[in-house]
């Protein structure tokens, strides 16, 4: 923490070759989509002048892909078209269809009534009318719609790093997991930078009179496979295996950075957005992703993690953490929180969370169904001595974490509970607690390492060699700082992890990290 | 050399044209006439089949129009609209060698043709590169005439051509459109609902009601031989304009008489409407005014008195007749 500060134009400097790289990939997508989305809007805009009663249908399916939301319409793709380019690229092309048909279609259906009439009583037969009238004049308000389209393309573009399609998104997305302004600034600079820019020419392209604008209109086809072209510049260097990780394990010294620097594992990346990684494992589109240890998709998708034999990864021991107030008031509490210690493994906790974000089981059930086979439940005991106030943040095991304490404060005491689940990311609910507004959620060691105490690097690398020197530093340190106990671990780690479909680990015999990259350098 | 048959179109319940029959001969002007939404613009644009009939045939010099396809017809037949439909984005050259291109002439041809036709049309060169908007209204309604007589087309269709202009713009474009040789050989059909316009401009005027004819024939048989009360009613307000029109000197010549004084300096041929020597003594203000015959090659000087005089007269003889 005592490095001086980075400033934005340094981290440009410093990651100029991916600056370029991701510009040039953003321009590309933009212009691909763009260019496609022309080819397929205009004739279709065209057909919906000359077939009326078509016009509501298509303008309103063009509408509604609008109003999918990107992320949204950029996971429907995945199934379809795998990850990548292509699926980037579709999405794209569906969001700028509208307003190009849109305009395309005002536009011709706004020529003066009278000059068509002409150009047909002149002996102009309809292809005639229409490249000699109706699209010169209606040029200014397709491009208009072109213009939309492309400053929504490179908008929307951004979203293409969540399924490894590169682009700008990468510095973005990248920046926001890891709280790193000058990387979202690295990314979102030039991204605003380029709607701009394409914005402007295209107004000037647009003001231009009808004389000059034919001239531009033919070098239009042209300049746009051109741009779009940078895409495939910045070709990816071939490899054995490929690899997809979140933006935030791309940037992190706990994950891409030390399995460079400390495996020196080579292996061609692509950044792809968490909630797809997993699926694109699965079809085989990834090979190694990073991913948590004990994510239901895991079970759902057969992959395995490999064993982190180096220790790059700090461990994540969840335990219940509670203010020492609250500990105080409610002389039952740790006891009956301390019920749950040790009796979750790793791979119990990827079976519960497979129950709930596959099985689509609610937590309480799978709360429930886990105690009795732990014979650990009781029923309601129906108390109203005190109310204990438990917390959780917005993801599946917590929300089952949460339901087990419930049930056990109800069950073994006479404690009412009131439930605030779901305060959103590790901030909001460690704000929550220190403001007397919680009394207890389970947090997790390497979370109240890294996130929570900001503790330096150096501290970290030494306290990485065992779980149980972290488990200490940080109740030591929470107890000092902030006057929150943890209480004993709850047994598994959620650490962050590199896995592989199963099948493959088995087939190429790779069991842990070194494996991998053993495996990755012999030829 | 145009020959309606029981022309009929329908647009849902209106019965727009209802049975309509005519026929127009070579270098003929015919002008329809009549109250808007009687369906004279339906019946032009069948024409050229920018509207196709329900039913009925129209020949042109004795080939139906729909033996043929429809842009061939087009591109022999000039079309002029009210609002004249330039190419706003076409320059005027480029506006008035649409139909040239389409034939494929050649451009020193092309070029040749319009610089003739702006000459008769009074339009300067410097115009040829401006677009239409820079234009005044009179100046872009001869664009469009040049536009539809650019490739010589025998047959022509004007659909209310003068319509958006102001009436001395008007009546000066009224004038040169009566001068122009080029238009003297050509079979016009016009379409109008300006009375006065139909009477200066036609050689038979077909009027129309309610998607019918209710009468065809010369401006002086619908003014002095209407059918019905429909045509005499609506020719009554304009009455005596009308007959200062189509009255001609030569018609009342016998009821002149001839004064003696010569003023030689101006002479008015005979063959001038009334309506243009009451013109000629309101900006002249002079006392007597010199009428020449062109086939008897006799002048006469005569004063506003006797020319209408001379016109009361001829009148009580026509009723008589
Ligand atoms: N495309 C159309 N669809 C429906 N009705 C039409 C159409 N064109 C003309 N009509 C109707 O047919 C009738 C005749 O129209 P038309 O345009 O021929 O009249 P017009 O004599 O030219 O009138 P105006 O002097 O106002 O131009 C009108 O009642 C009009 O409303
Ligand atoms: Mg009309």
């Amino acid at each position: 923490m005592n490095e001086h500060q980075q400033t934005l134009w340094e981290f440009m400097q410093q990651q100029a070759d991916k600056l370029g790289v991701q510009t040039m990939q953003h321009i590309g997508l933009t212009f691909i989509s763009l260019f496609i989305a022309v080819l397929v809007g205009l004739p279709l805009g065209i057909y919906i002048t000359r077939k009326k009663q078509l016009s509501g249908i298509v303008l309103g399916i063009a509408g509604i892909l609008q109003t999918i939301p990107s992320i949204a319409l950029l996971g429907f793709m995945i199934p379809v078209l795998g990850i990548g380019a292509k699926p980037a690229i579709v999405a794209l092309l569906l969001y700028a269809l509208l307003p190009i048909i849109r305009n395309t279609y005002t536009g011709i259906t706004g020529v003066d009534a009278s000059v068509k009439e002409a150009a047909v009583a002149m002996g102009m037969n309809k292809w005639q009318v229409l490249f000699k009238v109706e699209l010169p004049l209606a040029m200014p308000v397709i491009l208009a719609g072109i213009r939309t389209a492309t400053v929504i393309n490179v908008g929307v573009a951004t979203l293409a790093s969540y399924i490894a399609a590169g682009g700008l998104g990468e510095f973005i997305f990248g920046g926001i997991s890891l709280n790193n302004t000058n990387m979202i600034l690295a990314g979102a600079i030039p991204a605003a930078a380029l709607a701009i820019l394409f914005d402007f020419l295209l107004s000037r392209l647009q003001r231009l009179n009808f004389k000059k604008i034919k001239g531009a209109v033919k070098m239009a086809p042209v300049l746009l496979i051109l741009l779009s072209g940078l895409y495939f510049i910045p070709s990816a260097y071939g490899s054995k295996l490929t690899a997809g990780f979140t933006p935030e394990f791309m940037g992190r010294q706990d994950g891409n950075l030390g399995l460079i620097s400390k495996y020196g594992l080579k292996i061609h990346t692509i950044v792809i957005n968490d909630a797809v990684m997993y699926k694109a494992a699965q079809e085989k589109e990834l090979d190694v992703i990073s991913g948590y240890s004990t994510d239901g998709r895991l079970k759902a998708y057969n992959l395995v993690v490999l064993d982190d034999d180096k220790k790059i990864f700090p461990p994540y021991y969840a335990a219940p953490i509670v203010r020492e107030d609250a500990l105080r008031k409610f002389p039952e509490l740790e006891k009956t929180l301390n019920l749950l210690a040790g009796t979750i493994t790793d791979s119990v906790m990827t079976e519960l969370n497979y129950k709930t974000d596959y099985l689509h089981q609610t937590p309480e059930r799978v709360a429930k169904d886990f105690l009795v086979s732990k014979k650990l439940y009781k029923p309601e005991r129906g108390g109203h001595e005190a109310v204990v106030r438990i917390g959780s943040k917005i993801f599946g095991e917590q929300y089952i974490l949460a339901s087990m304490y419930t049930m056990l404060i109800k069950g073994y005491t006479n404690y009412d509970v009131a439930t605030k689940t779901g305060l959103g990311g590790t901030k909001i609910v460690f704000d929550a607690m220190t403001n007397d507004q919680i009394d207890v959620y389970p947090e997790y060691t390497g979370t109240g390492l890294l996130a929570i105490l900001q503790t330096p690097t150096q501290t970290v690398t030494k306290l990485q060699v065992s779980k149980d020197s972290t488990y200490n530093y940080v109740q030591a340190e929470f107890k000092k700082r902030y006057q929150i106990k943890w209480l004993k671990p709850i047994g598994f780690n959620n650490a962050y992890a590199l896995m592989m479909r199963e099948q493959q680990a088995k087939e190429l015999n790779i069991k842990t990290i070194s494996n991998l990259k053993r495996y990755l350098d012999s030829k | 050399m145009i020959k309606v048959e029981r022309l009929i179109k329908t647009f849902g319940t209106t019965k727009a044209v209802d049975g309509i029959s005519f026929e127009v001969n070579e270098g003929e002007n015919m002008v329809l006439l009549g109250t808007s939404g009687c369906g004279k613009t339906t019946t032009l644009k069948m024409l050229n089949r920018l509207i196709e009939p329900d039913s009925g045939t129209i020949a042109i010099n004795g080939k139906n129009i729909h033996d043929q396809p429809a842009e061939l017809l087009r591109r022999g037949i000039g079309y002029v609209l009210q609002n004249n439909g330039l190419f706003p984005h076409y320059t005027v050259a480029e506006n008035i060698a649409i139909v040239p291109n389409l034939l494929k002439w050649d451009k020193a041809k092309t070029q040749k043709r319009i610089d003739e036709l702006l000459e008769k049309l009074h339009l300067s060169k410097d115009y040829l590169n401006t677009y239409p908007n820079e234009l005044s209204g009179g100046q872009q309604q001869r664009i469009g005439l040049a536009r539809a007589l650019v490739a010589d087309p025998p047959v022509l269709l004007m659909d209310e051509p003068f319509g958006a202009l102001d009436n001395v713009t008007r009546s000066k474009i009224h004038a040169e459109f009566l001068a122009l040789d080029e238009l003297k050989r050509k079979t016009i059909i016009m379409v109008t609902h300006d009375v006065q316009e139909a009477f200066e401009l036609a050689d038979r005027i077909a009027l129309m009601d309610k998607g019918k004819i209710v009468q065809i024939g010369t401006p002086a048989d619908l003014l002095f031989k209407p059918a019905n009360d429909f045509v005499s009613d609506f020719l009554k307000e304009q009455h005596l304009q009308l007959e200062f029109k189509i009255i001609k000197l030569i018609d009342i010549w016998e009821h002149l008489p001839d004064t003696g004084k010569k003023t030689n300096t101006s002479q008015l041929s005979a063959k001038a409407g009334i309506w243009e020597a009451l013109e000629t003594f309101k900006f002249s203000s002079r006392e007597s005014l010199d009428i020449f015959d062109e086939k008897s090659k006799e002048v006469k000087g005569i004063t506003f008195d006797q020319l209408m005089a001379a016109f009361s007269k001829y009148k009580t003889h026509k009723a008589h007749e």
